[in-house]
C-alpha cells in the first residue's frame, strides 16, 4: 500500500511545503496507475443468470487478457452464449460482474472496442453488405475510411456482394457478413460465437486463419466453437463451462498434461538408455520406448534427443509424438462430471 | 454527442427500411385508390347539387362529412401502416438477431429506441400530411370545398399517428411482433367505436353512455385527437345550420380541442415513450 505522502507532515507545516508534498503524492499515484498493468480485453466474476426454473449461469467466472485468444468449450445448454450476452450487456445477469476493458460492461463506452459475430446472425436484409458495414462503423463512432470497409469484406471473401441486399445472401455468406461486422470497427476484442456454424470447411480455414491474423495483431478473442480441433489449433487458453459452471480453465499444455514420444529403436547402448532418462520417465515394450517429455523446453526436447540417440549409434525406426486430443479431455472432464453427478444422486 | 449520433443513425436506418420494404408500396397503392375512389364520389356529388336537389349550405355540409369519412379511412391506413411497421421493428429484430449485433454496439438502448421512435413519426406523420393534403386538394377542385383549418387539421391527424406508433413500440418491448400491430390496431378500433358510443350517449342525453367516450379517449387519445381533426376540416357554418339534426353523427365533431387534452396527450405519449424505454432497457436480448 502506498501511503499518503503528506499524512506525516505536521499540522502546522508552511502551505507550500503541503503542496509540494502533495503534488509528490499525486505524482507519485498516477505513476503507480500507469505501471498498473493494463485491465483485461474482459473479466468476469460470479456472473449467475436464470431463466424461470432453469439455471442457466451459475457463478462464472473468466478472464481475457489483451490479445489472448481463449476458447470456450462445453456441451449444448451449458450456458455458453448467456455468459457472452452478460459480458456484451446484452442480457443483465441476476449477480456478479463483468468488465470490458476495465469498465463496466453495463456502461455502453466499454464497447467501443469489442466486435461480436453471434450464434444468431441476422443483419438488416433491406441493406446491402456494405451499408450493413457502414452502419456499425457510424454506431460505433469509430471513423474508418470507406476503402478499409471494403477490405473487411474482401478478408471475409464478400468482395464482389459488397453493393447486394443481405436478404438474399445465403446463411454463409450472412455468416461471413457478420464476421466482417465484427472485424470492422477496429476492435481490439473480438467475440466468436460459433463462427463457423453455417460454413463450409473452405469457410473454417478461413475463420481459422482470420483468428491467428488477430492474434498476431495482438487482438484479443473469445472463441465460442464446437469444432474442439480449431478451438485447440488457435486458443491460447481454454475453458470449459458445464450446466452453468467453469468445469475447468487452463493453458492447454496444462489442460493436456505433459506431452510424451514413443520411438522405436534398435542396437540400444546403455548409454543410449541413460540419454533416454536423463530426458523423463522411460516405459519399454520390446523395441518401442515411450518417453515423457519436460514441459518447459518441449521446443529442442525431440530433435535434441533424436540427434543424441543417432550420435550414440542407435537406429532410429520410428518417433511418434504421443498427446492427448482436446476432444478427449474435453469428453472425459464432462462424462467425469456426470458420474460425479450420478454418484451424489446415488 | 454520440449519443445524438446513434438516435438519427437509427432514425435514419428506420426511414431507409420504410422507404425500401413493401409498407410504403402498399401504404401509397391504399391510398391513390382512396384518393381516385374519393374524386369520384365527390364529383358525382358536386353533379347532385348542380341538379339542384341539394343547396349550398347542404352541399357544404355533406363535403365535411364526407371529408371526414374518407380522412377516417386515411388515418385508418396510417394506423395500420405505422402500428404494423412499428410492432416489428422492435420484437421482430429481437426475435430475429439484428438486434443482438446492433446493441452489442456501443449504444445506448433508449437512444436506440428515440431513433426507431424518431423515425417512424417522421414517417407516419409524412403519409398523413401527405397524402390528407392530397384530399383537401381532391375536394377542393370537385366541389369547392377548402377546410377553415387544414394545417391543424392534418398536425392532429399526425399526432393520433404518432400515439398509435408510440403504443406500439411500447407492445413490440413486450410482446410478439404481429401480437403487437394486432393490439394496437384493435385497441385504435375499440377507442373509435367507444367514441361513437359515446357520441350517441350525448346525442341522447345519457351520460352513463357518454361517459363511455370520454373515458376511452382520456386512456388512448388517438380519437379525441381524431375528434379534433374532423372539427378542424369541417364547415362550421353548416354546422351550426344543421346542427340539431346530425348531433351524434360520428363524422362530425362538435366541439375544438381543449388545451388540456393536447397537453394530456404529449404527456401520454411522454409516459408510454418513458415505460417503452423501461421495458427495452431490462429486456434479455
Amino acid at each position: 500500500m502506498a501511503a499518503d505522502p503528506t499524512a506525516n507532515a505536521p499540522a502546522g507545516a508552511a502551505s507550500v511545503g503541503a503542496s509540494a508534498a502533495g503534488d509528490a503524492g499525486r505524482q507519485a499515484a498516477a505513476q503507480l496507475v500507469a505501471d498498473l498493468p493494463p485491465a483485461p480485453a474482459v473479466w468476469c466474476s460470479g456472473l449467475r443468470k436464470r431463466y424461470g426454473k432453469r439455471q442457466a449461469v451459475e457463478e462464472v467466472s473468466l478472464q481475457v487478457g489483451r490479445g489472448e485468444v481463449v476458447g470456450l468449450l462445453g456441451p449444448n445448454g451449458a450456458g455458453k452464449t448467456t455468459v457472452i450476452k452478460m459480458l456484451l450487456g446484452l442480457v443483465t445477469p441476476d449477480a456478479g460482474e463483468a468488465m470490458l476493458f476495465g469498465s463496466p460492461s453495463a456502461d455502453p463506452a466499454s464497447r467501443t472496442k469489442v466486435g461480436y459475430l453471434p450464434e444468431l446472425f441476422r443483419y438488416q436484409p433491406w441493406l446491402s453488405a456494405a451499408e450493413v458495414l457502414a452502419l456499425h462503423v457510424r454506431l460505433s463512432g469509430v471513423s474508418v475510411p470507406a476503402a478499409e470497409q471494403r477490405e473487411v469484406l474482401a478478408l471475409v471473401g464478400l468482395a464482389e456482394r459488397a453493393g447486394d441486399r443481405v436478404g438474399g445472401f445465403s446463411k454463409g455468406m450472412q455468416q461471413r457478413l457478420g464476421l466482417a461486422v465484427a472485424l470492422v470497427a477496429r476492435p481490439e476484442f473480438v467475440v466468436l460465437d460459433e463462427p463457423t456454424s453455417a460454413l463450409d470447411p473452405l469457410g473454417r480455414a478461413d475463420v481459422r486463419d482470420i483468428v491467428l491474423s488477430l492474434r498476431e495483431r495482438g487482438v484479443a478473442v473469445l472463441l465460442n466453437s464446437h469444432l474442439i480441433g480449431e478451438v485447440e489449433r488457435v486458443c491460447d487458453r481454454v475453458v470449459i463451462l458445464d450446466r452453468g459452471r467453469v468445469a475447468t480453465s487452463g493453458t492447454l499444455a496444462e489442460l493436456l498434461g505433459q506431452r510424451e514420444l514413443r520411438l522405436e529403436l534398435t542396437g540400444v547402448t546403455p548409454a543410449a538408455q541413460a540419454r533416454l532418462a536423463a530426458t523423463g520417465l522411460v516405459e519399454r515394450e520390446g523395441d518401442w520406448f515411450t518417453v515423457a517429455l519436460p514441459a518447459d523446453d518441449a521446443e529442442d526436447a525431440v530433435p535434441d534427443l533424436v540427434g543424441d540417440l543417432v550420435a550414440a549409434g542407435v537406429r532410429v525406426h520410428a518417433v511418434e509424438p504421443v498427446r492427448i486430443s482436446l476432444e478427449e479431455r474435453l469428453l472425459g472432464i464432462l462424462r467425469d462430471a456426470a458420474d460425479a453427478r450420478e454418484g451424489e444422486r446415488a | 454527442m454520440s449519443t445524438a449520433r446513434t438516435v438519427l443513425t437509427i432514425a435514419g436506418l428506420t426511414l431507409r427500411e420504410a422507404s425500401r420494404r413493401k409498407v410504403l408500396r402498399a401504404l401509397a397503392g391504399l391510398t391513390v385508390v382512396l384518393l381516385v375512389l374519393s374524386a369520384w364520389g365527390f364529383s358525382r356529388l358536386s353533379a347532385e347539387s348542380e341538379f339542384g336537389t341539394l343547396t349550398s349550405g347542404e352541399a357544404r355540409l355533406v363535403a365535411s362529412q364526407l371529408l371526414n369519412l374518407v380522412m377516417f379511412g386515411l388515418s385508418l391506413i396510417a394506423a395500420l401502416g405505422t402500428a404494423f411497421l412499428a410492432g416489428p421493428t422492435l420484437s421482430g429484430e429481437i426475435e430475429s438477431g439484428i438486434s443482438l449485433s446492433l446493441l452489442a454496439r456501443p449504444v445506448r438502448r433508449w437512444a436506440v429506441l428515440a431513433g426507431k421512435w424518431l423515425g417512424l413519426a417522421a414517417f407516419g406523420s409524412g403519409f398523413v400530411v401527405l397524402a390528407g393534403l392530397a384530399q383537401c386538394l381532391v375536394v377542393q377542385l370537385t366541389v369547392g370545398y377548402w377546410p377553415p383549418q387544414p394545417v391543424v387539421a392534418l398536425a392532429l391527424l399526425a399526432a393520433q399517428t404518432v400515439v398509435l406508433l408510440t403504443l406500439g413500440l411500447l407492445l413490440s418491448t413486450v410482446i410478439s411482433p404481429m401480437a403487437s400491430g394486432v393490439v394496437a390496431v384493435g385497441l385504435f378500433g375499440a377507442t373509435w367505436i367507444a367514441g361513437v358510443v359515446g357520441g350517441i350517449g350525448e346525442a341522447l342525453g345519457n351520460d352513463g353512455v357518454a361517459r363511455v367516450g370520454a373515458i376511452s379517449r382520456v386512456l388512448l387519445p388517438t380519437d379525441g385527437l381524431w375528434r379534433g381533426a374532423m372539427h378542424a376540416f369541417q364547415d362550421p357554418a353548416a354546422l351550426l345550420q344543421f346542427g340539431q339534426e346530425m348531433a351524434g353523427f360520428p363524422f362530425l365533431s362538435e366541439a375544438p380541442l381543449t388545451a388540456a387534452y393536447l397537453g394530456w396527450a404529449a404527456f401520454w405519449v411522454l409516459m408510454i415513450w418513458g415505460l417503452a424505454a423501461v421495458s427495452f432497457r431490462r429486456k434479455d436480448l
